[in-house]
């Protein structure tokens, strides 16, 4: 076995040094009648090329988003990710090495994370930013979770603009910590609609821009009126390459910001792993779920980077801990970090306007096609429109002229009544050739 | 070019005392000193090139951000060459034996990587048509399969990201389960002092309240504090096995019972199956859920501290329970069911956006497919014997905390050793890197004074476990022999010196900032 180092004679003569007979008297604990493990059906040990070939087999089942015109959004988009990133991301001192609890020998590690913090902050136009969460809708529930600690209250108000996968999430969660959760009735353009929820019980609203239909909100009204009830605001985002275009949520009055940051640097992974950003305001650091890392200085005054506050981690803080987290994202977190070191701000409002820019292209395509309606008054990359019929089935339709047209609403929400609605999202990946198929298409099975 | 050998030395000089030597720019050879990326002036620097739009306006009026962001960027040249520098100053299994216990650093195969780069894989969007993912969906449902005859239970939910999050999906299948039994009132987890501070913390993010059960001298748990705890009121007892001291539960058996015939259910913390996987089946135990660490296991790399993955088997009476999304097989190929089809479904619900860290699934997959059942008891078996053979080297100068009967996985020894030496276990551990190894786990578990957890794992060969054994015996003789500062004082020679934790928490900086111009930046506001 290619993995494995010791030869029969290596473990002939450890056995001797250990004063054991046979292997099975270093399992002399388990009961015997668990000592039987019955796997037939389970094949033998294979050979890397027999490995490599069978899962290329399941692979090249797979359409991948790169194989032609694309549109699907929804919480996961496709970018272009420079080369760069993937390699520095696979060399052997990041790729192979344990959470830097030894901060002497894992400089590297906590460098980057202090880069990365640094960078989520500035993003989302809040003070602090934790080193991540799973994803992002792990990092929404714990938001509404820490917004409970800070207020002590109990109510969360989730709008009907929120990713319906995250409102799920959020509420499985907050729900079993004892959280009344309130979610509204989904509706496109439905950030707004919080106001009239908010009462003096409210810990947290929950709002997102851009929102599941892609509908750019600027919440500061909303900010307001939760901070004159004493209630946080919560503000997510699912794609990440909208901060570089649109206004922060910390310049909106957000205590804290959310997101998912797979967008940068880590790639679709059909769903994982993917990267929960987390920012709040300072004030409420103590009360924050996950990592930390900060500065400080070595014995002989050199600057240095430890993981910090860990008061309210699990491993000290047991029971008492802000969040059950303990391994996060951590190299999801790096490759975001090369991805925007390379974009920096240029670039990333660069990439920003180009995405804003094919996705208004798009728009513009979409809205020719007979029995097409926008439904998105204001958007960044991404967009709702009605089609006629099944929104399902004209995305099976489209597949047989080789587009995959978006990702039908009633997949992330089969109860809201929305079945002929479907998300359609463009990025800087997308060709006009891209956008001439789709509306093509799309004529060809709507007429 | 190379350098000629005529008219120069090719012998070193005189020696010098190397570590009084400074170089005059405060350089370190070839380690370098590395600025922070903000401060590296690069502003209005990118390392990206775009087509610009035809027109750059965009329809969003004041929706649209005016202030700078303040990030600054590198062009690639400079940004390859800052994160190679700093990965420089990382250790890394690659380097040498990685002795964290619990964690199960074990080598992580590139095979694996590349796999998880397949276009058909790396490149999938989770929410395509799914008649466009069907090789996934089908690895998922492989995946899934393996898991449950490796651990012999009938279900697994794949979806939680990482061991935690499979603890909480086990509780919340849990509390699923008990509401629908009417039993909704149970409000207590019983958890060994021993647990990983994840298992307590969990229980409290699901609302139960925590109790602790004692353990035996022998480093098990206490059956008759757990009998005397079990009550109507006990949802679930929460118990690592292999346990986090390195020992299997004898009565394992006998807990499962005991908790069963009290109306609870027992969750095993699964992070150390290292040392069984292929030998024994958790489902023969009585174990009702158990997460698997697929970033242990099955060797997917840590990555500096994640991403996991913590699948998550399940027994006959809490499947129904199981989390939302799952893999089923449909006629010919697969589909994913995305939500409880039918209102009644038991399901408590979604724990991520997605359907779980299927990067992580090709990349245990792969490994799976190396190894083979075969291969796998081989894993359990080598990684068992290392731990003993370290145990068995290092005690004549360190003391094993159980030194009766063989240990799993991992070794532990507590501090008595050190006892009148000055030297403690975190000193201890700091020389160790002065010796090129990443120490071992400190302080971890609670019950054992100065714990010092070692873990190498089977993919360690006999010359690096001697190579640590030999250096962990030269420290042990130096510690008793009086060498304090050896040990007070490390490291010395890691990139770093030992860095002041204190005051990182005293007055957290958490972001770069410019430098304050005259005043200090505001003490934090204590809370
Ligand atoms: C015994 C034990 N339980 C649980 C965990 C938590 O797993 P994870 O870090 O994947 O969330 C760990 C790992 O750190 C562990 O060692």
């Amino acid at each position: 076995m290619r993995y494995l180092p010791l030869t029969p004679a290596d473990r002939a003569e450890m056995l001797g040094v250990i004063g054991a007979a046979t292997i099975d008297d270093l399992f002399v604990d388990v009961p015997d009648a668990a000592r039987k493990a019955d796997l037939f059906d389970l094949p033998l040990h294979a050979g890397e090329m027999e490995v490599e070939r069978a899962l290329s087999a399941l692979a090249a089942r797979n359409r991948p988003a790169g194989a032609g015109p694309f549109f699907c959004g929804a919480g996961a988009y496709k970018h272009h990710v420079p080369a760069t990133v993937d390699h520095i991301i696979q060399r052997s001192e990041f790729l192979t090495s344990y959470t830097p609890y030894q901060p002497e020998i894992a400089q590297g590690t906590l460098q980057v994370l202090f880069e990365f913090q640094t960078q989520v902050a500035a993003l989302t136009g809040l003070e602090v930013a934790n080193a991540s969460m799973y994803d992002g809708s792990t990092a929404c529930a714990e938001a509404v979770m820490m917004a409970q600690r800070v207020t002590r209250r109990k109510k969360a108000v989730l709008s009907g603009g929120l990713h319906p996968h995250y409102a799920a999430v959020t509420q499985t969660i907050a729900h079993a910590e004892g959280m009344d959760i309130t979610r509204q009735a989904v509706a496109i353009d439905a950030e707004a609609d919080v106001l009239s929820a908010i009462d003096a019980e409210t810990a947290c609203v929950v709002v997102q821009t851009p929102n599941v239909f892609g509908v750019v909100t600027d919440v500061s009204k909303i900010a307001q009126a939760a901070h004159a009830a004493g209630a946080l605001l919560i503000v997510v985002t699912t794609e990440a390459v909208s901060y570089g275009l649109l206004k922060s949520p910390g310049e909106m009055g957000a205590d804290i910001a959310v997101g998912e940051g797979q967008s940068i640097g880590v790639g679709l992974n059909y769903g994982g792993p993917y990267i929960g950003l987390f920012a709040a305001r300072e004030k409420f650091v103590r009360q924050m779920p996950g990592r930390l890392c900060g500065e400080t200085v070595d014995a002989e005054g050199a600057r240095g980077f430890v993981l910090t506050l860990s008061t309210r981690e699990q491993h000290i803080r047991r029971e008492k801990a802000t969040s059950n987290i303990c391994t996060n994202s951590g190299l999801c977190a790096l490759a975001f970090t090369i991805h925007m070191t390379l974009l920096g701000e240029r670039g990333l409002r660069e990439l920003a306007a180009l995405n804003h820019s094919r996705a208004r292209e798009l728009r513009e395509v979409l809205a020719a096609v007979p029995g097409v309606e926008i439904l998105s008054p204001r958007f960044f990359n991404e967009f709702a429109i009605r089609v006629p019929g099944k929104a399902a089935d004209v995305v099976e339709a489209l597949l047989a002229d080789g587009v995959v047209a978006g990702v039908p609403f009633s997949r992330l929400d089969p109860k809201a009544g929305m079945d002929d609605v479907l998300l359609v999202a463009a990025t800087e990946t997308t060709t006009r050739d891209d956008i001439a198929a789709f509306a093509k298409a799309l004529k060809g099975r709507t007429a | 070019m190379a350098m000629s050998n005529i008219g120069r030395p090719t012998q070193p000089q005189a020696a010098g005392t190397s570590s009084a030597h400074t170089s005059l720019t405060g350089a370190r050879g070839l380690l370098q000193d590395e600025a922070l990326i903000f401060e590296m002036d690069g502003w209005d620097k990118t390392g990206v090139d775009f087509e610009l739009p035809d027109e750059d306006a965009s329809d969003l009026g004041d929706l649209v951000r005016t202030a700078p962001i303040g990030l600054p960027g590198l062009s690639e040249p400079e940004a390859m060459r800052h994160f190679v520098r700093l990965s420089q100053k990382n250790h890394a299994i690659d380097l040498a034996l990685y002795p964290l216990g619990s964690c199960t650093m074990k080598h992580n195969p590139r095979l694996n990587e590349k796999m998880a780069r397949l276009a058909g894989f790396g490149d999938l969007h989770p929410m395509a048509p799914q008649s466009t993912t069907q090789g996934a969906l089908e690895l998922m449902d492989r995946l899934a399969h393996w898991l449950k005859t490796l651990t012999g239970m009938p279900a697994v939910a794949l979806s939680p990201k990482a061991g935690a999050h499979g603890e909480l999906c086990g509780l919340l299948a849990i509390k699923a389960a008990h509401e629908a039994k009417g039993q909704g009132h149970r409000r207590t987890v019983l958890v060994p002092t021993s647990a990983h501070g994840t298992n307590p913390a969990t229980a409290a993010f699901v609302g139960y309240d925590v109790t602790e059960i004692a353990q035996t001298a022998d480093g098990r748990v206490d059956l008759a504090d757990l009998e005397a705890k079990l009550s109507p009121e006990v949802a679930a007892i929460m118990v690592t096995n292999p346990n986090t001291c390195g020992l299997f539960e004898r009565d394992i058996i006998e807990i499962a019972r005991l908790t069963h015939a009290a109306g609870a259910y027992f969750y095993c913390d699964g992070a150390n199956f290292n040392a069984i996987v292929g030998r024994v089946r958790p489902g023969d135990l009585g174990v009702d859920a158990m997460h698997i660490n697929l970033h242990k296991t099955f060797s997917t790399p840590h990555g500096g501290g994640g991403p996991g993955a913590g699948p998550v088997v399940l027994s006959e009476a809490l499947a129904p329970y199981a989390p939302t999304p799952w893999v089923v097989s449909a006629g010919e190929g697969f589909k994913l069911v995305e939500e409880a089809e039918d209102e009644a479904a038991d399901t408590f619900g979604r724990m991520v956006a997605f359907h779980g860290q299927m990067g992580m699934f090709v990349r245990a997959y792969a490994y799976m497919l190396s190894h083979g059942t075969d291969g796998l008891r081989q894993v359990a078996e080598d990684a068992v014997l290392n731990a003993n053979y370290i145990k068995a080297k290092l005690s004549p100068v360190m003391t094993p905390a159980f030194p009766d009967g063989p240990c799993m996985h991992e070794a532990l020894f507590d501090d008595s050793w050190l006892e009148g030496t000055g030297v403690t276990t975190l000193d201890f551990a700091k020389a160790m890197i002065d010796e090129g190894f990443h120490p071992m786990t400190m302080y971890f578990p609670l019950v054992v004074h100065g714990a010092m957890l070692i873990e190498p794992t089977e993919t360690e060969s006999k010359q690096e476990l001697d190579r640590f054994c030999h250096a962990l015996t030269l420290l042990a003789q130096a510690a008793k022999a009086g060498d304090v500062e050896r040990f007070t004082g490390a490291p010395y020679l890691a990139p770093m010196r030992r860095l002041d934790e204190t005051q990182a928490a005293r007055k957290p900086r958490l972001t770069w900032r410019p430098e304050p111009t005259a005043v200090s930046p505001a003490p934090m506001a204590a809370e």
